[in-house]
């Protein structure tokens, strides 16, 4: 090589990043630094020095996200930035969508591996742009604009900034596409692709990227709006240099990155109990008769099960053993994700507060076993919609923790998962009337980024205020979603019962909304959420899981007759079995017990019906004391056979006071009958596992359940292993799909 | 360094503190003494002698008797060794028909039994319910956690166990 290396002391970045993973894996300490030198000399300093560099983080995000035009980051703030070491570990973050600090490591480590230094060279200046799930990202439409920054002739680190689009120009439009069934379809990829020098982006790359999505306008700010977010925090790495010198810097971020990891070790011994923890969530993929390509025509169900040890000495290992496989569709999760969701969770679950960094990376070992969902290595399967499976198996730790927080006493911060942030429904079309006749409109949005979340063990879980991504999640207002999906202007936005998970603390309950096609041609529909198996890992210590979703829409309605006449028209979907759409329109109405469908044409005045998930409950739901459940029906959060059926309580409703009243003598009786009702429907376990067990001997499992367990039997030796123990069946025990 | 009095940490086992009290002791840092007072609480509440080692459950403990550590209810139900999982000594209730997950949920709002069944985990004692598992047909029963009892005393609390 001719150059002059550009890491530090002489060193390549390469070499840099060699020495960086030998020390961890021989010292267990970043930099095997085992002394916080720097912070016992002069903590203040220290401390300030790291409050200087989060600051002019968090002010970058705020005042970038004012370029961008994307309601999605604007108003939602789906962008998040940080600061990297040469290496590529994050050292301070903005405020955001956090799930993203981790993935752009993943990203900036592969440019050194893959030796950019040589070729295509790393300069000062230069404007890099990622969207690889392959190479630290989740999905195509996170995109990622990265720069190195260097002082004088070394890189001493390198800024980051995420945006999630809302066009990514895959198969169909969309953010979380359904209809994608291989890279091909997922949209424009940019592998850690050099796009600029001198601080500007080139112009040939704007081009041809605006002509590679369905929203140039948005993609042209969002790109101006990373940028300048960069540059700002390498303007304030300048001048925390100027001010503590440059040798101060170098040994400082070292020390960051060491005192995140410990911050995790800390709170692990602080919090929890060492031992073994499990949990097992699941996903739907009902495509047989959703997909349009032959080779998608496939029911699945994605195994997620999780295994984390609390190890002695604090630290985490976390496996996924027992996965299924990926598929011909878009759930396939890359290494990249799986890092992003795990870290963003593990930094609102145990190591909040500051510091937080990829330290809290080093801290968990974890195990994503080849060939499965959670690590495919194939870079030819479609990555475009990976949170299908990766939002749902992340419950499966945020409960197995919660087991441990609730035995170490602290109650207060079990949470044993969170509602899917679906249903995200999605699509778009072009105005046919009005002053944007002809232009694009996009529907993507974004209040789903309020779910319900868990109950704790001392109280109901949040309501429609929850995103696992994005810790500062907001469902958004609906004037501003219709300022750019003109196209499907809201009907309603109600509080739908029922969707909360029951327990002695209830999960967080939510909203459904109804909207109508108008003013508009060539509109595409979809929508993706679980609908027939239960989101994540369910309740916990007798709590159930939280509703699932299904699919509701209205096609050739008489809208325009009930608009003109003034009638009423559906406002919600209280009860789907006796809806509102079929009792109050004509046409024609489709309802799916399953809710992530491919595209449908929709014209204008066609209904949708979209709602958000609650969370999983906490406890024996016959525990729930009476005055939340008179406040449950009152608020509409339950209706009152649920309650009657589930927590027992008799309640009448008093039309002159309007409000419910409990009846506890009738309560106290229909208690009972659940409790007598309890042991007469029940089995001892040994009878229960005879009679499950026939369900495979005697080939009653479906197609998808039996593809599952075909695939992780296969798949994983250990997961197989206690599976044939545990119902007593041969060592070669397969299941077959025909 | 928090730390609370047990009259607070009762209330906040019985769900009594309001989101004002509650609000701080989440986002403040924890108090070191929690286990051991809670222990104590829990200690003074069960209507049994034997000593617990670790809360495992809302109703469940680890806990020692006559020199082996086993898991009980609070009603007493004793459900043996606690490296076992205590639910294969549960009654247990399937809800694997639509009509069956339809008394929970509203329809089309529950699992499709084809896809996944709803387990319902009792205590045989009281008939609390205990656990409930949302898992497709033939999933083996879950082991939701399996303490080291000795590594959390000895190591991190560095005092030995209450049965050693
Ligand atoms: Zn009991």
């Amino acid at each position: 090589m001719l150059k002059k290396p550009i890491g530090w002391d002489g060193k390549t970045l390469m070499e840099m990043l060699n020495e960086s993973e030998k020390f961890i894996k021989e010292t267990k300490h970043y930099y095997g630094i085992d002394k916080l030198a720097l912070k016992e000399k002069d903590p203040f300093n220290y401390e300030r020095a790291y409050a200087s560099l989060r600051g002019a983080l968090v002010s970058s995000r705020e005042t970038a996200l004012h370029i961008s035009a994307s309601p999605i980051v604007k108003e939602i703030g789906e962008l998040c930035f940080a600061l990297y070491t040469p290496e590529g570990d994050s050292i301070v973050v903005s405020t955001g969508i956090l799930v993203h600090v981790h993935t752009m490591s993943e990203a900036i480590k592969f440019m050194i591996r893959e030796n950019y230094e040589d070729d295509p060279g790393i300069n000062p200046g230069e404007v890099f742009l990622n969207n690889d799930p392959q190479e630290g990202n989740v999905h195509t439409t996170d995109v990622q604009t990265i720069i190195p920054i260097f002082w004088r002739d070394e890189l001493i680190g390198w800024a980051g900034g995420v945006t999630h689009q809302i066009d990514a120009g895959g198969i169909t439009p969309g953010h979380d596409l359904v209809a994608a069934v291989s890279r091909f379809d997922d949209g424009a990829y940019y592998t850690c692709r050099k796009i600029g020098s001198n601080d500007k982006i080139w112009k040939d790359h704007m081009i041809n990227a605006k002509r590679a999505v369905r929203t140039p306008m948005y993609w042209e700010l969002d790109e101006k709006c990373r940028l300048a977010g960069d540059l700002m925090i390498r303007d304030a790495l300048f001048d925390f240099i100027e001010r503590e010198g440059i040798d101060y810097y170098k040994r400082f971020i070292r020390e960051a990155i060491e005192e995140g990891r410990r911050i995790v070790q800390e709170r692990v011994k602080e919090r929890l109990i060492p031992g073994r923890y499990r949990a097992a969530s699941f996903f739907d993929v009902p495509f047989k008769e959703e997909a349009w390509q032959p080779r998608a025509k496939m029911d699945k169900i994605t195994n997620e099960p999780i295994e984390i040890i609390v190890k002695e000495d604090g630290t985490l290992f976390l496996t996924f053993d027992g996965a299924s496989g990926p598929g011909p569709n878009p759930m396939n999760c890359g290494i990249g994700a799986m890092e992003g969701g795990q870290w963003v969770l593990l930094t609102q679950i145990l190591i909040y507060g500051d510091k937080v960094n990829d330290g809290a990376y080093f801290a968990v070992e974890k195990e994503y076993p080849k060939g499965t969902w959670c690590n495919p290595g194939d870079p030819y399967l479609s990555y475009q919609s990976p949170w299908g499976n990766l939002i749902p198996a992340y419950t499966g730790m945020m409960k197995a923790i919660s087991y441990g927080l609730f035995s170490r006493g602290y109650r207060e911060e079990v949470v044993p998962g969170y509602g899917f942030t679906g249903d995200a429904i999605q699509g778009g079309g072009i105005y046919s009337s009005g002053p944007l006749k002809g232009e694009r409109w996009m529907l993507s949005t974004f209040e789903i980024s309020g779910q319900g979340l868990g109950a704790s063990a001392v109280k109901d879980g949040l309501d429609w205020g929850y995103a696992m991504w994005n810790p500062e999640s907001d469902l958004g207002d609906v004037e501003t979603w219709e300022l750019f999906q003109g196209g499907i202007p809201y009907l309603a936005r109600k509080i739908k019962p029922n969707t909360a998970g029951h327990g002695k603390y209830r999960g967080g309950a939510n909203y459904a909304g109804i909207a109508m096609i108008a003013y508009s041609k060539d509109v595409d529909f979809f929508g993706a959420r679980e609908g027939l198996v239960f989101h994540g890992a369910g309740g916990m210590h007798g709590g159930y899981p939280h509703a699932t979703g299904y699919r509701l829409y209205a096609k050739n309605t008489n809208m325009k007759e009930i608009i003109e006449n003034q009638k009423e028209y559906p406002l919600w979907d209280p009860d789907p079995e006796h809806g509102e759409f079929e009792k109050l329109l004509k046409g024609e109405i489709v309802r799916k017990a399953h809710c992530s469908i491919y595209p449908v044409l929709l014209e204008n005045y066609d209904l949708v019906h979209f709602a958000m998930s609650g969370g999983p409950g906490y406890g024996d739901p016959l525990e729930r004391k009476l005055e939340l459940i008179k406040k449950d029906l009152d608020d509409g959060i339950y209706s009152n056979d649920k309650i009657l059926s589930i927590y027992g309580v008799v309640a009448n409703y008093d039309e002159i006071k309007g409000e419910w009243i409990i009846d506890e003598k009738a309560t106290e009786t229909r208690k009972n009958e659940l409790r007598n009702e309890r042991k007469e429907k029940s089995l001892p376990f040994n009878e229960y596992w005879e009679n499950e067990k026939k369900k495979i001997t005697e080939d009653k499992l479906s197609e998808p359940v039996k593809r599952m367990y075909s695939e992780s039997l296969n798949l994983s030796i250990k997961w197989a292993k206690e599976f044939r123990e545990f119902w007593k069946f041969p060592e070669d025990f397969q299941m077959e799909v025909k | 360094m928090s730390t609370y009095d047990e009259k607070t940490l009762e209330r906040l086992i019985n769900g009594e503190l309001t989101w004002g009290e509650l609000r701080p002791i989440i986002s403040g840092s924890k108090d070191p003494d929690r286990f051991e007072k809670i222990l104590g609480i829990l200690q003074r509440r069960v209507p049994w002698e034997e000593k617990i080692l670790i809360p495992l459950h809302e109703h469940l403990y680890v806990v020692s008797k006559e020199g082996k550590r086993i898991v009980k209810c609070d009603c007493g139900h004793e459900f043996g060794d606690y490296r076992e999982n205590w639910k294969i000594k549960c009654r247990v209730r399937v809800r694997d028909t639509a009509e069956d997950i339809g008394e929970l949920y509203s329809k089309y709002m529950g699992c499709d039994p084809e896809w996944e069944e709803l387990r319902e985990y009792f205590c045989p004692g009281c008939l609390t319910l205990l656990d409930t598992e949302s898992v497709p047909p033939g999933y083996p029963t879950i082991f939701n956690f399996l303490p080291d009892i000795d590594t959390f005393y000895e190591k991190w609390l560095g005092i030995k166990a209450p049965d050693k």
